[in-house]
């Protein structure tokens, strides 16, 4: 009964998005207040509809409803609950479904929560919202329905993939597509005020919050997956250039260059065009990401199903969305004025910037990503990977660094290069200091790109606190110290990453119980070896005493875990994180001589890039936290003054 | 006709034959002692891709064909190759689908010279912009 409600109610959301899109349409050609004032109900409760049948496909994985043909292939019975909650999303159709939520969801936030938009742009932007809601409805009820019945029913079901089976599955792709998806709103207010053409800073102010909103959970999602990849591949690795991890980064650059052009729009009323362009290219990224992993043109392990037909469905629609906002944009961007000129020594002139070396690093990505598939289609096979995008997207995001050194430290229309130049002395003074150390201490040891990544590192986190210098700490707004924060963040992120490439040192041993291991500092003391079993999996677990420099050992227990269903073994790597960096033990397979293999990893201040990452999000929400509470504090004041009037 | 019948054998024994007696890999998961060749031979491995994963590299995959690549690289390391040299063997054997450097073949060209009409072009938007905003 529950797989059948919830396909009903998803056949009811699509409709309702179907009627929104009308109402919208209808009301706005013929100037229909009775038809407009429909939309905001109706966009209400197609997000409770879309909710619902989420909500109740979570059921069917928490009761194990075998009889489901998604839970029957994705999940089993003897899984902890957390798993059978987080399994919902760890498949295609689930996945979708989850896309399908947060975008009928957020649809709803903007018809119940957006106040400052005008009316008529309010309206279009709902209308297109349903627009592209309606595309991915048809993809989920025609190629990927959820709730489709398998007879007869199997005794229990085939279970998740063994490397999902990780608390990280419960926040990250719900974050992720938070984000992801949240984005859509961004690129339906484009195409709203596209059609009303009221490009403006006021559409700017009401846009910024949902940007915000959207790229703080991406940049939480992004962080949560590289962490995760990081401790539950056993490699040490945090960023592979994977084409799905790129598919995660695209439309995060085009946010980022999009936070910071919408922020031009709203203060100097400049930049309309290309801010709705950045708009519209943020959410097309996101669905290129979602038909390069979906389609399984690429194969990755977030690649749950291969399927050509789905591939072609996803292409058609990213075909039809993204070419329909293009042909829109370049319809009406004729009607969009310039906006405000600016000089070339001026925040704006920075912020220009920006957008510029963002974009490249995209347009990089992106070309990178799909190169493969191109040269392929010509019968050459190639792989793009990391050492081209570090090569040459790592030195364009270093001058970005600087850039945003020198940003924050200058003054909104127009200012004078020497004033910036006394204003940014500090962090130079600074940047040369690291340059003098490092050069001395560790020349020639480290690669070039580390050694700039450090002393970039140091001078932006200098420079990024430099905004504050001889503030009143306490009356300096919340959104200024956001963005203290995030671009701290950066610095700390970026130092992270610096450190770990230049500074890990690795060791490999086959060692037996008993025996002692020394390594950067450590020693360990492999005690001894024995099995021990979880919910679903089987392991082999080493007890390691460790310790650094005569202090107190500790435990450590790396296992090497078998999965039965289905058939799988993973490394569970045992890591001690120290406020220096983190330790990180691999037990591996058994060698000759009842020795095993032991991969041992000092990776100093490897941490900071998650902890960077979270502070960018900090930053963020700060930042829309600063932007809102001064809005509703401004909007309490003119009530209060005209209570005083009155 | 014989040894046709026993080549066969060997071939349809040879996975069995794989998990039995693996093949010698002594260095898969072994570092070389001098660690100036270990860094050069491990900065290699992190550019070799595993052909039998899901996008990994060798230096980062469980993979016994991984591992076997690992032990070669670190053994023509010893021996005194380059790096460089023994990715141009690698892609010899296996294609340039091998190398997560992309070559400097000229398909890939476009993709080398991606970066900088990128930055060009982005200057040339920018310029025009702002002197045309100078003349105002």
């Amino acid at each position: 009964m529950i797989a059948e409600a919830g396909l009903a109610a998803l056949w009811l959301a699509a409709s309702l998005a179907f009627l929104q899109l009308a109402l919208a349409a209808l009301g706005l050609a013929g100037d229909k207040a009775e038809l407009l004032g429909a939309v905001r109900p109706v966009a209400v409760a197609q997000g409770l509809l879309t909710a619902i049948a989420f909500i109740l496909l979570v059921m069917l994985f928490l009761r194990s409803d075998m009889s489901v043909a998604l839970v029957a292939s994705n999940s089993h019975s003897m899984k902890p609950w957390l798993y059978k909650f987080a399994g919902t999303w760890g498949n295609h159709e689930g996945s979708m479904l989850l896309w399908v939520t947060v975008m009928g969801v957020a649809g709803a936030a903007v018809a119940l929560f957006e106040r400052a938009l005008r009316r008529h742009t309010h309206m279009a932007t709902l209308g297109g919202q349903a627009a592209i809601s309606l595309g991915f409805y048809a993809f989920l009820l025609f190629a990927s329905n959820p709730f489709a019945r398998v007879q007869p029913a199997p005794a229990d079901g085939q279970g998740l993939n063994p490397l999902l089976q990780d608390p990280g599955l419960a926040f990250h792709p719900p974050t992720l597509y938070l984000g992801y998806v949240g984005l859509s709103v961004a690129f339906s207010f484009a195409i709203g005020a596209l059609l009303t053409r009221q490009v403006d800073a006021a559409f700017a102010r009401a846009m910024r919050p949902w940007v915000l909103g959207a790229w703080i959970l991406l940049t939480l999602g992004i962080t949560a997956g590289s962490y995760w990849a990081y401790y539950e591949l056993g490699w040490g690795g945090w960023w592979f250039w994977d084409p799905v991890e790129n598919a995660s980064l695209m439309p995060w650059l085009a946010a980022t260059a999009l936070l910071h052009s919408v922020t031009v729009l709203a203060t100097r009323d400049a930049l309309r065009a290309w801010t709705v362009m950045l708009a519209v290219v943020a959410f097309s990224m996101s669905m290129v990401g979602t038909f390069l992993v979906r389609s399984g043109i690429l194969t990755s392990v977030h690649a749950f199903a291969v399927d050509p037909e789905r591939g072609t469905f996803i292409l058609a629609l990213l075909g039809l969305y993204i070419g329909g906002a293009l042909a829109l944009f370049g319809w009406r961007v004729g009607a969009v004025r310039e906006g405000a000129p600016f000089e070339l020594v001026s925040r704006e002139t920075m912020l220009v910037v920006n957008n510029l070396l963002l974009s490249v690093i995209l347009g990089l990505v992106l070309i990178g990503t799909l190169y493969p598939l191109l040269t392929e289609a010509f019968g050459h096979k190639v792989s793009v990977g990391a050492p081209y995008f570090d090569r040459i997207a790592g030195p364009i995001a270093l001058m970005l660094m600087l850039v945003m050194v020198i940003g924050p430290l200058t003054r909104w229309r127009r200012d004078q290069a020497a004033a910036i130049t006394r204003r940014a002395l500090v962090p130079t003074l600074v940047a040369l200091l690291v340059i003098a150390i490092l050069a001395f201490k560790a020349w020639g040891r480290i690669g070039i790109l580390p050694f700039l990544g450090i002393v970039i590192a140091l001078a932006v986190a200098v420079g990024s606190v430099a905004p504050l210098w001889k503030r009143n700490l306490r009356r300096t707004p919340l959104f200024t110290w956001g963005m203290v924060i995030a671009h701290l963040g950066c610095a700390v992120s970026l130092g992270g990453m610096a450190s770990d490439s230049a500074f890990t040192v690795e060791k490999l041993v086959a060692a037996r119980p008993g025996e002692t291991v020394d390594t950067a500092g450590w020693t360990l003391r492999f005690l001894k070896i024995m099995p021990v079993a979880g919910d679903n999996w089987t392991a082999l677990q080493a007890d390691m005493e460790v310790s650094r420099g005569g202090g107190t050992p500790v435990l450590i227990h790396p296992q090497s875990r078998f999965f039965a269903s289905p058939p799988t073994t993973t490394t569970e790597a045992a890591l001690l994180t120290r406020w220096n960096g983190q330790l990180y033990v691999v037990l591996g397979q058994e060698a000759e001589g009842g020795r095993w293999q032991l991969r041992i990893w000092w990776k100093p201040f490897v941490t900071l890039i998650w902890l960077g990452g979270f502070l960018i999000a900090l930053g963020g929400a700060m930042a829309l936290v600063g932007r809102e509470r001064r809005g509703w504090l401004l909007k309490w004041r003119s009530r209060k003054a005209q209570e005083a009037l009155a | 006709m014989r040894l046709l019948i026993a080549t066969l054998m060997l071939l349809l024994s040879a996975p069995v034959f794989g998990q039995s007696a693996l093949p010698p890999a002594p260095y898969a998961d072994r570092q070389i002692e001098d660690a100036a060749q270990e860094r050069k031979a491990r900065a290699l491995m992190e550019t070799i891709r595993c052909l039998t994963c899901q996008s990994q590299s060798i230096a980062d995959s469980n993979a016994s064909m991984a591992g076997d690549m690992r032990s070669q690289i670190r053994e023509r390391i010893m021996a005194g190759e380059q790096p460089e040299h023994i990715r141009a063997w690698l892609i010899e054997r296996y294609g340039d689908w091998v190398s997560y450097e992309p070559t400097a073949a000229p398909i890939l060209w476009p993709l080398w010279a991606a970066p900088i009409l990128l930055l060009a072009l982005g200057g040339w938007l920018l310029r025009g912009r702002i002197k045309r905003r100078m003349e105002r």
